[in-house]
């Protein structure tokens, strides 16, 4: 990579990203069908997604009794559509749409946004079980942020900036992970978290009825559910500039290795789901304030120490 | 042009949803209106290119709203929070303060003696040069000012909650672990 500079590309280029984002997703979600059939002995599942899609969109929509509409689709679409602003800033190989000053507080501020959206969704259907499942996502949301907010400091107190491009420029030679893990992992964590995924699920758990899927039907279903794993595919792909070297490698062009250390990290998230159980969100508040906020503010801690000593 | 336009809409948008946080009925919709507000404030502030400044506005407000959707279920006895309600309460008293403080505001704003024109050079980093500008000298206070505020919300919370560490740990606080009605996931 020379130099780590970045190259900002025509905005035109926002539809092959996008499509990549979409590729990177279907990737995703056919390799958690592809495990839960491997689970049940047989093979297939990587066609899942195209058969889940068409089973959605031929699906009519249900109605419930006083719905919030506005609201209710305020929050799927708002789902669907955050993912793809978090891709804006994240640079493929040397190339990327936007390289703002403040691109680490961007991506902060997009997946606070799911907040909103995900309660929204759990609001606007006027139902108990989905109302529930939006309050368990703010009970986790209340305990994951503070903790994914401190690891995202880390990086950015390294490379003496919030702008994605001088983080990545700035782990030329030593990748950020190797002395942060701690904040590798609470970053992870709150990707899974923003994504409502694996041990973040129970606000979609079947114990309230599927929660803030209750009555999510059809197309708003789908777009509410592919929104989840957009947010958890550009999660990963934002943990390689942030931690893993960005387009860093040998041999392979920079875009190569960025996507490569992205699927690697979207396997490694999809597999963990089944690996890990449900956290029950009155219980991990307590994990997420007594153990993970503490160990980010240590880590960012050693990390300023390391960059004070190192000038 | 293009900048100043975007500006302005903003403005109006700014300036409706503030109005429509009191027109609605649901608490939900009076909610997230003001978010939109605020978020439409932020983008202006973007527009001004102050790019930290205006998304931890935009950052800060979500998620405060977010919270606030957390509260309004907590606390508001009989949960009218879930019903449609009205959002405005003591009327005359509101509007009697409201308008005095937007004309205490409003002349402000015109009666300040604005300089004619600029002064110096624009700064390479508006956000440095602006925080210099605002925290420059009071960085000591800004310091002490915030352990103080989170050792208040603490003092605060410790002083509302019914159950104190003697609830939780017994008369001579030897009793482990604590005595929880709800256990957390440390197990403490």
């Amino acid at each position: 990579m020379p130099d780590g500079a970045l190259e900002i590309v025509p905005v035109w280029w926002a539809v092959p990203a996008g499509v990549i984002l979409c590729a990177l997703a279907y990737l995703a979600v056919a390799l958690d069908a592809r495990l839960s059939a491997h689970e049940d002995g047989h093979g297939g599942g990587w066609t899942v997604p195209l058969s889940r899609t068409a089973r959605l969109l031929r699906q009519r929509r249900r109605t419930t009794l006083a719905a919030d509409t506005l609201l209710w689709r305020i929050g799927g679409a708002g789902m669907f559509v955050g993912a793809f602003l978090v891709v804006a800033v994240i640079p493929l190989g040397r190339w990327v749409l936007a390289d703002p000053q403040v691109g680490i507080v961007w991506f902060n501020v997009v997946d606070v946004m799911v907040w909103a959206l995900v309660w929204l969704t759990g609001w606007g259907a006027n139902s108990t079980h989905g109302l529930v499942g939006g309050y368990r996502f703010l009970a986790h949301g209340l305990a994951y942020e503070l903790p994914l907010m401190f690891a995202l400091v880390a990086p950015a107190i390294a490379a003496s900036s919030l702008g994605v491009g001088d983080v990545v420029a700035a782990q030329d030679g030593l990748w950020f992970v190797v002395w942060m893990p701690v904040a590798f992992v609470i970053y992870l964590v709150g990707v899974a978290g923003f994504s409502v995924w694996g041990p973040f699920a129970p606000a979609l758990a079947a114990d309230i009825a599927g929660g803030v899927l209750a009555e999510l039907s059809s197309v708003d279903r789908l777009v509410f559910q592919s929104g989840r794993f957009f947010f958890l595919t550009a999660g990963a792909a934002f943990s390689v500039p942030l931690f893993l070297g960005g387009g860093a490698g040998p041999v392979l062009p920079g875009w190569a290795w960025m996507l490569a250390k992205t699927v690697l990290v979207l396997a490694v998230l999809v597999w963990l789901r089944r690996r890990i159980p449900l956290w029950r969100p009155d219980r991990f508040m307590e994990i997420g304030w007594m153990v993970l906020l503490p160990a980010a503010v240590v880590q960012d801690l050693v990390v300023s120490l390391v960059v004070v000593r190192g000038g | 042009m293009l900048i100043g336009i975007a500006f302005w809409m903003l403005a109006v948008v700014a300036v409706l949803s503030g109005v429509a946080v009191f027109m609605v009925d649901s608490m939900a919709r009076a909610t997230y209106a003001l978010a939109l507000s605020f978020v439409a404030v932020g983008v202006q502030i973007l527009l001004l290119q102050q790019g930290y400044l205006g998304l931890i506005t935009i950052l800060m407000m979500v998620m405060e709203m977010a919270v606030m959707a957390v509260y309004m279920v907590m606390f508001m006895g009989m949960n009218p929070a879930l019903m449609p309600m009205d959002m405005t309460h003591g009327k005359k008293t509101a509007i009697g303060a409201s308008v005095a403080a937007f004309v205490l505001l409003a002349g402000g704003a015109l009666l300040i003696p604005w300089p004619e024109q600029r002064r110096g050079a624009i700064p390479g980093d508006l956000t440095h040069a602006l925080g210099l500008e605002i925290m420059g000298e009071k960085m000591l206070v800004m310091a002490v000012m915030g352990p103080v505020m989170v050792a208040t919300i603490v003092a605060g919370v410790v002083l509302a909650a019914h159950r104190t560490r003697y609830d939780r740990f017994g008369d001579d606080l030897s009793r482990r672990p604590a005595d929880d009605p709800q256990s957390g996931g440390v197990g403490r």
